[in-house]
C-alpha cells in the first residue's frame, strides 16, 4: 500500500453511541473486596445459607489465586494490573422494594433502555421477545414472565430464582463452570450480584426468544453477572444477550459466567451482541470483558450453539465452549469479533469431545481496523472414548488498513484415532484498491465497507435470530462508520 | 461529452501525464494506444478518480461539469465507468448483490426507482445474455477465484448493468486468448450506442479488429503524440512505437 491510508484509518474512528450516563440514585457497596463485602452482598439479596457458603469458598479460593499471582497471562492482550480493592462490587438503582410491573420501574431507567433501543413494554410481544434487563448489578424487569410460566418455563433474574427455586440453583450452579475453573470465574462466584436464570421443562419448545440486556452505569463498578440455563429433555430455547456501558475514562471490569446444560435431545441456542464501551481512540477507558461461558451437552443427541457478535470492550477475553458429553451431541461456535481503535480481543472456543459421534463446528470471523488487535484462540480436544468425533474449524480474518493485527492460534488435542478434523483459514484485507473498485461502481465508501463486512460475516449473521441479525449488521456499520467523504 | 485540456498528473511525486488533450463526443469510440509506462492506465485512473493520483494542472470537463471535482462514486453516478485492467476481488460479496447495490446507488442519485432483488434479478439475467457470460457467475463472490477471462467478462457484465455514458476500458484485451477476446469484443460492441462513448486503452491493435474505433491516439511519455483514424492502429501494429519515442525531457510538438 503505497498510497495514503488516512481514509482507511479514519473509518474505524466512529464515536461510541451508547456512552451516556443515567443520573440515578444507586445503592452501592463499599469499595473493595473482603469477606464482609461478600456477606454484605449476600445479605442484601437475602440469600439462602448454601449460597453464602459457596461464595465464601469461592472467595477463599480466589485469594489463593491472588497470592499465587495466577491471573491468566497466556492471552494475546496487554493491560496494567487490576487493583481489585479499587472496584465497587455491588451497585443497584435505589427503587421500591419489589417491582410488580413495569409501571413501578424508575422512569429514568426506562428512558435509558429506550435510548438503547430496548423496548421493555408490551410492544415486544409482537416481536416475540421476552426481555430481562440488568442495570449495574441487579435485574430490573422481566417481561412476559406470565406467558412463559404457562409453558412451565422459568425466566427470571438469578436473585429471584434463588428465592423461588433454590433447589434448581443448588443442583446446577457451578456444575459446568466450577468456581475453581479460573481466576475470573472464582471472582465471579464470590461476588456475582445478579444475572439471568432460565429453565425449560421437558419437551417444551420455548415460544419466544429470551433476551437479557446488561448495562453498566455506576462509575468504578464491576459487573459480575451469572447466567444459568437448563434445558430439560427434548426442549428448545433461543436466548440472546446484549450489553452496553457509558463512556468513562477509567477501565471497568466485567467478569461474567454463563453455564448452559442441555439434557437428552435438548437444544440451546445462545447469542450475544456485545457492545460494551471500547474506550476512546487512544485506548483510554473501556470495559475489560473477561468472561467464562461454557455449555455442557450432557444428554444424548443434545445441541448447544454459541453465536457472538463482539464489537465493544477495550479487552475481550472470552471462549464460549461446549463439553460434548452425550453421544451424538453437537457443539457450535459462530463468532464475529471486531477490534478497532486500540481494542484487543482474544476470543475463540473450546470443543471438548467426550461422547461418541460428537460433532463440532467453529466459524470465527475476526475484523481488525485502526490499531486493533484480534486473536482467535480455539481448542478442539478429542477424548479417548469419543469414537468418530468430527470437527470443522474455519477462522478467517479481515484487515482494514495496515496498522491492525490478526492472529490465529488453534490448539488440537486428539486421543482417539477415529477422529476427523478439518481446519480452514484465510486472511483478506480491505484496502484502497478494493474500496476504489466499489466506489467506481457507484457505492460510497461506507456502503462499500458495509457490503464487504456483511459479506465477510454472513455465515455468522445467518445464525442470529432475524431481527438481531439486522441489529448486528447495523451495529457493525455504526462501529466502522468513519469520517470518510 | 468529455474534454481533457492540458492534463498533468503524477503519482508519488513522479509526473506521468504531461499535458494530455482529448475531446470525445457522444457516439464515438476512441482508442488510446501506447507502449508500457506511457501513462495509459494513469489516464484511465485519473478520469475515474483513483486516490493517490495527483492532478497537478489541467481541466477535465464532463457533460459541462468539472469531473476532477467529483468523488469517485459521484463520477460513477454521473455515468463514468471504468473497466479495470486488473479487476479487484471483493471476498464474500456475491456479484449479484454487489451489482444491485451499485445499480441502486446510481438509480437513487438520479431520482429513479431502486429495484428489489426480484426485479433486479430479471434485469441481471437479461444483461447476462447480452454479454454472453455464465449466469452462475453472478452467484459467486466478486472476482474471487475468477480466471483472467472471467474477470474481464465480469467487467463487461457490470458495464452492461450500469449502462454508462462514458466507458473507459483499460486493456480489456490483456491476458485473453483469441476466443475470449472475441467474446469480450462482442460484449463491448453490443453496448455501443449513439448516446454513449467509449475510451478504449490498449497496448495491442488486435482488439481494434473487433471493436473498430472512430479515432486512434498514440500516447507516449505522458502526451498524445499523434491522432488519426483506425488506420493509425494498423500502422503502429506494423511499425511499433519506436518512431514516437524520444529521449525523456525533450519537448514534442503538441498535436493539432
Amino acid at each position: 500500500m503505497t498510497t495514503t491510508n488516512t481514509e482507511l484509518n479514519s473509518i474505524a474512528a466512529q464515536e461510541y453511541r451508547y456512552g451516556f450516563v443515567t443520573d440515578i440514585e444507586a445503592d452501592v457497596a463499599p469499595k473493595g473486596l473482603n469477606e464482609d463485602t461478600i456477606r454484605w452482598i449476600s445479605a442484601k439479596k437475602n440469600e439462602p445459607q448454601f449460597m453464602l457458603d459457596w461464595r465464601l469458598k469461592a472467595f477463599r479460593h480466589w485469594e489463593t489465586l491472588v497470592e499465587a499471582d495466577s491471573t491468566p497471562t497466556w492471552a494475546n492482550v496487554s493491560y496494567p494490573p487490576i487493583d481489585y480493592q479499587d472496584i465497587i462490587y455491588y451497585s443497584a438503582p435505589k427503587a421500591k422494594e419489589k417491582l410488580e410491573s413495569l409501571d413501578e420501574v424508575d422512569p429514568e431507567l426506562l428512558r435509558t433502555y429506550e435510548k438503547l433501543g430496548i423496548p421493555l413494554d408490551e410492544q415486544k410481544r409482537l416481536a416475540g421477545v421476552a426481555v430481562d434487563a440488568i442495570f449495574d448489578s441487579v435485574s430490573i424487569a422481566t417481561t412476559f414472565r406470565e406467558e412463559l410460566s404457562k409453558h412451565g418455563i422459568i425466566f427470571c433474574s438469578f436473585s429471584e430464582a434463588l428465592q423461588e427455586r433454590p433447589d434448581l440453583i443448588r443442583k446446577h450452579l457451578g456444575s459446568v463452570v466450577p468456581y475453581s475453573d479460573n481466576f475470573y470465574a472464582a471472582l465471579n462466584a464470590a461476588v456475582f450480584s445478579d444475572g439471568s436464570f432460565c429453565y425449560i421443562p421437558k419437551g417444551v419448545r420455548c415460544p419466544l426468544e429470551l433476551t437479557t440486556y446488561f448495562r453498566i452505569n455506576t462509575a468504578e463498578t464491576g459487573q459480575f453477572e451469572r447466567t444459568l440455563i437448563i434445558a430439560e429433555e427434548g426442549s428448545y430455547v433461543s436466548y440472546l444477550e446484549g450489553c452496553s456501558a457509558p463512556m468513562r475514562d477509567e477501565n471497568q471490569l466485567h467478569a461474567a459466567v454463563v453455564e448452559l446444560i442441555a439434557h437428552d435431545n435438548a437444544e440451546i441456542k445462545y447469542s450475544t451482541i456485545q457492545n460494551w464501551y471500547p474506550g476512546d481512540r487512544d485506548g483510554r477507558g473501556g470495559i475489560y470483558n473477561f468472561v467464562t461461558k461454557r455449555g455442557k451437552c450432557q444428554g444424548k443427541n443434545s445441541k448447544i450453539s454459541w453465536t457472538q457478535v463482539e464489537t465493544g470492550s477495550a479487552i475481550t477475553w472470552k471462549y464460549p465452549s461446549v463439553i460434548l458429553q452425550g453421544d451424538d451431541s453437537i457443539g457450535e461456535f459462530y463468532s464475529v469479533a471486531l477490534t478497532k481503535g486500540r481494542q484487543q480481543a482474544d476470543t475463540g472456543t473450546k470443543m471438548i469431545h467426550v461422547g461418541r459421534n460428537t460433532r463440532s463446528r467453529i466459524i470465527s470471523k475476526g475484523i481488525s481496523g485502526g490499531r486493533g488487535n484480534n486473536t482467535y484462540r480455539g481448542l478442539v480436544r478429542v477424548m479417548p472414548k469419543a469414537d468418530n468425533a468430527r470437527n470443522f474449524t474455519q477462522c478467517d480474518s479481515l484487515l482494514i488498513g495496515d496498522q491492525c493485527g490478526a492472529h490465529t492460534t488453534p490448539y488440537v488435542e486428539v486421543r482417539n484415532n477415529t477422529a476427523h478434523l478439518e481446519h480452514e483459514a484465510y486472511t483478506s484485507r480491505v484496502d484502497e484498491d478494493m474500496l476504489f473498485y466499489c466506489n467506481q461502481r457507484g457505492l460510497s465508501t461506507e456502503d462499500a465497507q458495509s457490503l464487504i463486512i456483511n459479506g465477510f460475516c454472513k455465515e455468522v449473521f445467518r445464525k442470529l435470530p432475524f431481527e438481531f441479525a439486522v441489529e448486528a449488521t447495523r451495529l457493525l456499520d455504526l462501529n466502522l462508520e468513519g469520517t470518510v467523504g | 461529452m468529455l474534454e481533457i485540456r492540458d492534463l498533468h498528473a503524477s503519482i508519488d511525486g513522479v509526473n506521468i501525464l504531461k499535458g494530455v488533450n482529448l475531446r470525445i463526443n457522444a457516439g464515438e469510440t476512441h482508442a488510446v494506444m501506447g507502449p508500457n509506462g506511457s501513462g495509459k492506465s494513469t489516464l484511465a485512473f485519473v478520469l475515474a478518480g483513483k486516490p493517490g493520483y495527483a492532478v497537478t494542472s489541467g481541466q477535465v470537463t464532463y457533460d459541462g461539469v468539472d469531473l476532477l471535482g467529483l468523488a469517485p462514486e459521484e463520477r460513477a453516478r454521473a455515468g463514468v465507468f471504468l473497466s479495470f485492467q486488473h479487476p479487484v476481488e471483493v471476498p464474500g460479496v456475491r456479484l449479484d448483490q454487489f451489482l444491485r447495490a451499485g445499480f441502486n446507488a446510481l438509480q437513487k442519485s438520479r431520482g429513479a426507482a431502486e429495484l428489489d432483488p426480484l426485479k433486479f434479478d430479471r434485469l441481471l439475467r437479461q444483461r447476462v445474455k447480452t454479454v454472453n457470460v455464465d449466469p452462475a457467475m453472478t452467484k459467486r463472490a466478486v472476482n474471487e477465484g475468477f480466471s483472467g477471462g472471467e474477470k474481464k467478462r465480469n467487467e463487461m457484465l457490470q458495464m452492461a448493468v450500469l449502462e454508462p455514458k462514458l466507458a473507459i476500458l483499460d486493456e480489456p484485451d490483456s491476458g485473453l486468448d483469441v476466443d475470449a477476446l472475441r467474446t469480450v469484443a462482442q460484449g463491448i460492441n453490443g453496448l455501443r450506442t449513439t448516446e454513449n462513448a467509449l475510451l478504449l486503452v490498449t497496448h495491442y491493435q488486435r482488439i481494434l479488429n473487433h471493436v473498430v474505433p472512430d479515432f486512434v491516439h498514440v500516447l507516449v511519455n505522458g502526451r498524445i503524440v499523434k491522432s488519426g483514424g483506425k488506420e493509425l492502429a494498423l500502422e503502429i501494429e506494423s511499425e511499433g512505437y519506436d518512431k514516437y519515442e524520444q529521449p525523456r525531457g525533450e519537448a514534442l510538438p503538441s498535436p493539432a
